[in-house]
């Protein structure tokens, strides 16, 4: 069920501020409604967002308030695509699945979740160098269920 | 404690806490005793608000200051929780290791399809049973 939003972009900017990935979570989620989401994949997404900004908050951007985070996303026919942009140099590897026996018993940090998260709940994630080692940025993509629709 | 601080720092802590205040709900912890159908003392944390990084004290602290002597059976209760990122999933993951190491059970109740769909996802339900409700959870401990 699409409505009026074939082609449109949104942007948003963040403060490099823990909390602020809120903004773009509810951004993201009445953009996904607009374009005929279920629930449950908003949801998802809303995930996907606030954890791909908090990344670019404290580990591109450092958490230095004078830089932003940009959100942009771009909605084209049946996909949204979710760019999330900072200032660092980007991911030299992607970090291993986390795992949750490790954790527990203290061969492994209890953080680390988040990218883990982004991928699992999207269809497509990637993380993207900037060049000169700035405006890295990760690529989210979440696609319409037509068979379920 | 706060009469080590200049006045310049205080306002600077006192306006980055309103800043956290525009966007983030404070996370707040409430501790009840209840006793389950078979008769076990439960100890139940009910949540309100964000679970984030800035909720370890009522993540966290809320849990260590339990008697571990007495609180065998903890019940985390997630009724009134929105939000819950991987800091905050990082502090359940805490309190599960500490948990482990002194003899202690942990439940779940009250968490959205989509968070119980990524507690699994991350392994938790493998560490602490998830219900849907309060009545539930009590009638399996």
């Amino acid at each position: 069920m699409m409505t009026n939003v074939k082609s449109t972009n949104v942007e948003v900017r963040l403060p490099s501020r823990m909390g602020y990935e809120k903004v773009a979570m509810s951004t993201a989620a009445a953009v996904a409604k607009l374009m005929g989401f279920k629930e449950d994949r908003v949801e998802d997404l809303k995930t996907a967002v606030a954890e791909a900004c908090i990344n670019a908050i404290e580990h591109g951007n450092l958490l230095n308030e004078g830089l932003s985070v940009g959100v942009v996303l771009s909605a084209v026919d049946d996909a949204l695509e979710v760019k999330v942009i900072d200032d660092g140099k980007g991911l030299k590897n992607l970090p291993p699945k986390p795992d949750i026996d490790k954790k527990i018993h203290g061969e492994e940090d209890p953080r680390g979740m988040g990218m883990f998260l982004i991928q699992a709940l999207v269809d497509e994630a990637e993380w993207v160098k900037g060049v000169n080692g700035k405006s890295s940025y990760v690529r989210l993509v979440i696609r319409l269920d037509k068979e379920a629709d | 404690m706060s009469g080590w601080l200049s006045g310049s720092t205080k306002k600077q802590i006192e306006l980055h806490k309103r800043r956290h205040e525009i966007v983030q709900t404070e996370t707040k912890a409430r501790v009840d005793q209840l006793t389950s159908p078979a008769g076990h003392p439960v100890t139940v944390l009910r949540y309100e608000g964000d679970i984030a990084s800035t909720s370890k004290d009522a993540v966290l602290g809320t849990y260590q200051a339990l008697p571990k002597q007495t609180s065998k059976l903890v019940l985390l209760d997630f009724t009134k929780v929105d939000y819950i990122n991987s800091s905050g999933i990082a502090l359940v993951i805490q309190m599960l290791i500490e948990a482990a190491n002194s003899g202690q059970k942990v439940y779940a109740f009250g968490l959205s399809p989509h968070f119980t769909k990524v507690f699994t996802m991350v392994g938790i339900t493998k560490y602490a049973g998830l219900f849907p409700g309060q009545t539930e959870a009590l009638a399996a401990l």
